[in-house]
């Protein structure tokens, strides 16, 4: 997985995920900001995912490409069912759950990285 | 949170607020769990059949907690409780025993060594599904 991208997307989830837990601690439900963000995220997810179809075709590396493709495509939706979910929950439990969405993502790509660098299983 | 006493059950009550959260953490899971050990039953089932059997299992379990808490309801809390209960005496037992049978556990399942491979969280899901449903109880 190209490094840059990886980190910018562990970056933007980590700042998310600060974002979610000060609002969670101030009792505040979700703001549009962090829909805006997580829809950046989204974004960078999908150019990610481009690249990485491109990627595996051209690599010659022994990548597992059923897992490989699971997780690249797996961390693009977690995303919009955690935005749509959280949507209908204007108060804490609306912020958790995005909170929780972009901790899935990082868990996610971090595993997508280690699957590209030759982990199995 | 909605407490009040209703005469009619109230459905919404598992699904609002922390609930929402909850399930989402389960749906997480149901995926998890479902993609885990179908991966693992269809590619190489006689590697581990046992750890294969149990990741299935906590996939079932996933899916009938996160159902339950959807649908609200007296049946799914009851339903959803003896899930939850099953599900920490599974995530607890089989974590006890990866590390000390590991011959029983060629290869991995979501709760080894207590769920450690998802940062430890299928250990401490079970215990805040009992905490939510003790706490939408009165409302169902």
């Amino acid at each position: 997985m190209n490094t840059v991208v990886s980190g910018v997307i562990l970056a933007m989830c980590a700042i998310t995920v600060v974002i979610a837990l000060v609002h969670l601690v101030r009792d505040r439900p979700a703001e549009d900001g962090m829909y805006i963000l997580l829809g950046i995220l989204e974004l960078v997810l999908l150019i990610q995912l481009v690249w990485g179809a491109i990627a595996f075709a051209t690599t010659g590396r022994d990548v597992s490409g059923v897992l490989f493709f699971a997780y690249l495509v797996g961390v693009c939706v977690a995303a919009p069912i955690g935005a749509f979910w959280s949507l209908a929950e204007r108060s804490r439990g609306g912020t958790a759950v995005l909170l929780v969405a972009v901790v899935t993502i990082a868990a996610l790509q971090a595993r997508l990285w280690s699957i590209w660098h030759g982990a199995h299983a | 949170m909605p407490e009040t006493e209703t005469e009619h059950p109230d459905h919404n009550a598992m699904r609002t607020g922390w609930g929402r959260a909850l399930i989402f953490v389960y749906g997480v899971f149901v995926v998890a769990a479902t993609g885990r050990s179908v991966v693992q039953i269809a590619t190489d089932f006689g590697k581990a059949p046992l750890a294969y059997v149990l990741s299935a299992l906590a996939a079932v379990l996933y899916i009938v907690a996160t159902v339950c808490l959807l649908r609200g309801g007296r049946t799914a809390w009851r339903v959803a409780s003896v899930s939850v209960v099953v599900e920490a005496v599974g995530v607890i037992g089989i974590g006890a025993l990866s590390y000390a049978v590991t011959s029983l556990f060629p290869d991995k399942t979501i709760w080894s060594h207590f769920g450690q491979g998802y940062g430890y969280v299928p250990l401490v899901l079970p215990f805040f599904g009992i905490a939510w449903l003790r706490h939408t109880r009165a409302a169902v």
